[in-house]
């Protein structure tokens, strides 16, 4: 296995920095929100490059040009208050031209009224509860067969031929494209942590409390994620599969799962 | 001075001169024999620590499980952790300021000698009982070193023993920093005033008003776990009224000051070391002090920024989210005035210099990714991933480590009398550099990419950039034993000047190398000292 991911190391610096194995940055998402967020992180980070050019490029200017080995003689200054004004004031207004537009992006993350759909969400050691509040609807999502039997030590299974290895469940969330999808967040027993990065969601299920939060997907598709907080021994086996389909596969779901859940609450 | 009042003086050194043997370490109450005491505690817990770190990246350095379960994986992080921060860092400083705050200030010795023998020998007592929970049925905690409830209400026989090590960590810590703040605020030689101290110094007053205002904090959280789990409370329980969140809150207010505890004394020390070899003042000395205070007061008023994701009301979030933005400020002022030290300076490399540089250009670059973290809405994405792990390894690792690591180098011959190996010395400097971002730095995708943190396996999708840190890891590991070999043949290098640098600073350089048993019997003229060297 080292060998074969040392492999495709090999073959990925090969191929540049395009290969999806290599992803090195945020991804941009399917929600405005979840785009907007990526907009914040590049903003900053390139604020952060610019800053990093100044002072690094200071450093290394002075690192080459005032060393000793050249015979330099060092001047005696030890204050300036101009230079101390600026690097105090200007940061600030920096500061500010971040703040203002994370402010806004925050400020839409945490409306959550007037929702399409709402799904209450009960994490469990170690899988997700889905119950659809409006329909008849409510299953358990775990780990995935191919994983399971994988993820054992010494299980002989190589991880890179299960398709998806720990990101796959057995049943998805189902959601459609377009709609405000509430989720109602909370634990039956440790804290555990919802997010999807494609959906910019993630909040902590705590018991005894019920998160809010809420996206709207704008693509169909399947998007990945993880349980991220630690939530003992399987923490790492609890992933989280939302499939976004168009409205009318959605209904057609519904009414599918709808029948299987009389026929579940009939059995019982 | 005359020769008769010299021997005199001589023959009072030989009757209270060290013990022999153990005793001589046991009872010691000495500073120096308590420094070197705590700074070799912490060589230990770091290579106790680093060991942990190495099982945590072996085992990631592939998909799959091959070398450990994952309940014994959480415990590895849980207790690297908690070894790193309370084992390795804060005793190394802890250490460094008792060899050399008392000759920084010209104090005879720190202001409560009992007390600062037993505030070490608590050190050993506490790691043992933490490190023998390794052996109890249940395993060591595995609940991450934060201990958020309900999961480490889920520990076996060892939660009370995790409790009870964290409770005499704690005790240590608040009896070291009495001790700093007594010395330094009534033993300072009578013609140093306060703005007139050494940064190094002052910013360890800071930091143990910290340690003062936020031990007991965690101490009154630890014990609020221990009645929930065995009286009946319910702190933290939602069944009996209680709220997990409260624990978090009370966690953090400790949390955070707590890493200004670990950087802090980092700031000081590389204060010192980039002048001296800059041949120049520190830039701003004063506003130094100003930028130290400044960030301490912040440390108390940004804790919640570690739980954007918990469920809080907007105006908490953007409250926090402004707060913690603001440390980017006086952490500026720091990073400027450290750069326009060296500006138009005469620099020369030698091993501590070098450490100090690495520390400025990488602690400044976990700084940018503490800016990126402090932006709420980003932070949701990057919150418990990866690119967690990469930012605080940054400021802990290249920051607090290294400034330990320049210490060390920066003050061995004042110690020893030697000058240490110094081609060694900067072998372990770039072995070290290299290594430490060929382990971080990838950690910043793999978060970016949603990999969450302590999670013992991952996707396939994640293997390159973790075999890339895992090999990092590996070499880190084995460039700490040049260090090690360093240390172990100090006292065979040159002998050393009482100076040792061409142009330091400070009463300590005043002293002989190696620093007597005893120095500062009378208090110096600090301002003569100094201008004797101008």
């Amino acid at each position: 296995m080292i060998r074969k991911s040392l492999f495709s190391l090999l073959g990925t610096l090969w191929a540049g920095a395009a290969s999806a194995d290599w992803a090195l940055n945020m991804p941009r998402g399917v929600t405005e929100l979840s785009a907007e967020t990526y907009e914040l992180h590049m903003m900053v980070f390139w604020w952060c490059v610019g800053i990093g050019v100044v002072v690094f490029g200071a450093m290394i200017i002075s690192l080459f040009m005032h060393r000793k080995s050249k015979g330099v003689e060092p001047a005696t200054f030890s204050h300036s208050t101009t230079a101390e004004v600026i690097w105090t004031a200007l940061p600030v207004v920096i500061l500010l031209a971040m703040a203002l537009p994370a402010a806004e992006t925050m400020i839409k993350l945490e409306d959550s009224r007037d929702p399409d759909i709402s799904v209450v969400i009960t994490a469990y050691q170690w899988k997700w509860h889905y119950k659809y509040q409006d329909e008849d609807i409510a299953f358990y999502s775990s780990l995935d067969r191919g994983s399971v039997e994988a993820r054992p030590k010494n299980s002989g299974i190589d991880p890179f031929d299960v398709e998806n290895f720990l990101l796959e469940v057995d049943r998805p969330l189902v959601v459609p494209k377009g709609a405000k999808v509430r989720l109602l967040i909370t634990s039956s027993d440790v804290v555990h942590s919802w997010w999807v990065p494609d959906l910019a969601i993630k909040k902590d299920a705590v018991p005894g409390i019920i998160n809010e939060t809420w996206f709207r997907a704008e693509q169909t598709g399947t998007f990945r994620g993880q349980c991220t907080e630690l939530c003992g021994k399987d923490h790492g086996y609890m992933p989280i599969v939302v499939e976004v389909v168009e409205p009318d596969a959605y209904l057609a779901w519904v009414e599918t799962h709808q029948q299987d859940g009389e026929r579940v609450a009939a059995s019982q | 001075m005359t020769t008769a009042v010299a021997e005199a003086q001589d023959a009072h050194d030989e009757h209270h001169g060290p013990e022999k043997g153990f005793r001589r370490w046991l009872f010691t109450t000495n500073h120096k024999d308590i420094g070197t005491l705590y700074l070799i505690f912490s060589l230990i817990m770091f290579f106790i620590g680093g060991t942990m770190a190495l099982v945590i990246r072996s085992e990631l350095m592939q998909p799959g499980l091959q070398f450990v379960h994952p309940e014994f994986f959480n415990s590895m992080t849980t207790m690297h952790a908690l070894i790193m921060v309370f084992g390795a860092v804060m005793p190394a400083f802890v250490g460094l300021a008792n060899w050399m705050i008392p000759m920084m200030i010209g104090a005879p010795d720190m202001a409560l000698p009992r007390m600062n023998n037993w505030s070490f020998w608590i050190l050993p007592v506490a790691f043992g009982i933490l490190l023998s929970t390794l052996f109890m049925e249940g395993g060591a905690p595995a609940g991450g070193w934060t201990m958020y409830p309900p999961l480490i209400l889920q520990t076996g026989d060892a939660f009370p023993f995790l409790i009870f090590s964290v409770h005499l960590m704690g005790i240590s810590s608040i009896m070291g920093a009495i001790n700093i703040i007594v010395t330094i605020l009534n033993m300072r030689a009578p013609d140093m005033w306060l703005l007139k101290m050494p940064i190094f110094v002052w910013t360890w007053l800071i930091t143990a008003y910290l340690l003062i205002a936020v031990m007991p904090v965690l101490a009154g959280a630890v014990t609020m776990l221990l009645t929930d789990q065995f009286f009946g409370t319910s702190f933290f329980l939602a069944a009996g009224g209680g709220d997990p969140v409260m624990f978090q809150h009370i966690f953090w207010f400790f949390g955070h000051p707590e890493v200004y505890i670990m950087i802090l004394p980092a700031f000081g020390v590389v204060s010192e070391i980039i002048p001296t070899f800059s041949r120049k003042p520190l830039f701003g000395h004063d506003s130094m002090v100003y930028a130290a205070s400044c960030i301490a007061f912040l440390s108390f008023i940004v804790w919640a920024h570690h739980m954007f994701t918990v469920g809080m009301p907007l105006s908490g979030q953007l409250f926090f989210m402004f707060a913690t933005m603001l440390i980017a400020v006086p952490t500026g002022v720091k990073v400027f005035n450290w750069v326009a030290t060296m500006w138009r300076g005469s620099m020369t490399f030698e091993t501590p210099m070098l450490f100090a540089l690495a520390f400025v250009f990488l602690f400044t670059i976990g700084g940018f990714s503490g800016l990126m973290l402090a932006i709420a809405p980003a932070d949701i994405q990057y919150h418990d991933t990866y690119f967690v792990v990469a930012h605080f390894h940054y400021v802990l690792v290249p920051g607090s480590i290294f400034a330990i690591m320049a210490a060390a180098y920066y003050w061995l011959p004042k110690w020893t009398g030697h000058m240490y190996n110094e081609s060694l010395g900067k072998l372990h400097f770039w072995l070290s550099t290299i290594f430490v971002n060929v382990t971080f730095f990838p950690m910043h995708f793999l978060g970016l990419a949603g990999m969450p943190r302590r999670i013992p396996d991952y996707s396939t999708q994640f293997a390159d950039f973790n075999l890339i840190a895992s090999i990092g890891a590996l070499g880190f590991g084995i460039s700490q034993l040049v260090f090690v070999y360093v240390l172990l043949t100090a006292k065979k290098g040159a002998t050393a000047t009482d100076r040792v640098w061409e142009a330091p600073k400070g009463l300590e350089w005043t002293v002989p190398s190696p620093a007597p048993y005893h120095t500062f019997d009378t208090p110096p003229k600090a301002r003569i000292a100094e201008e004797a060297f101008e």
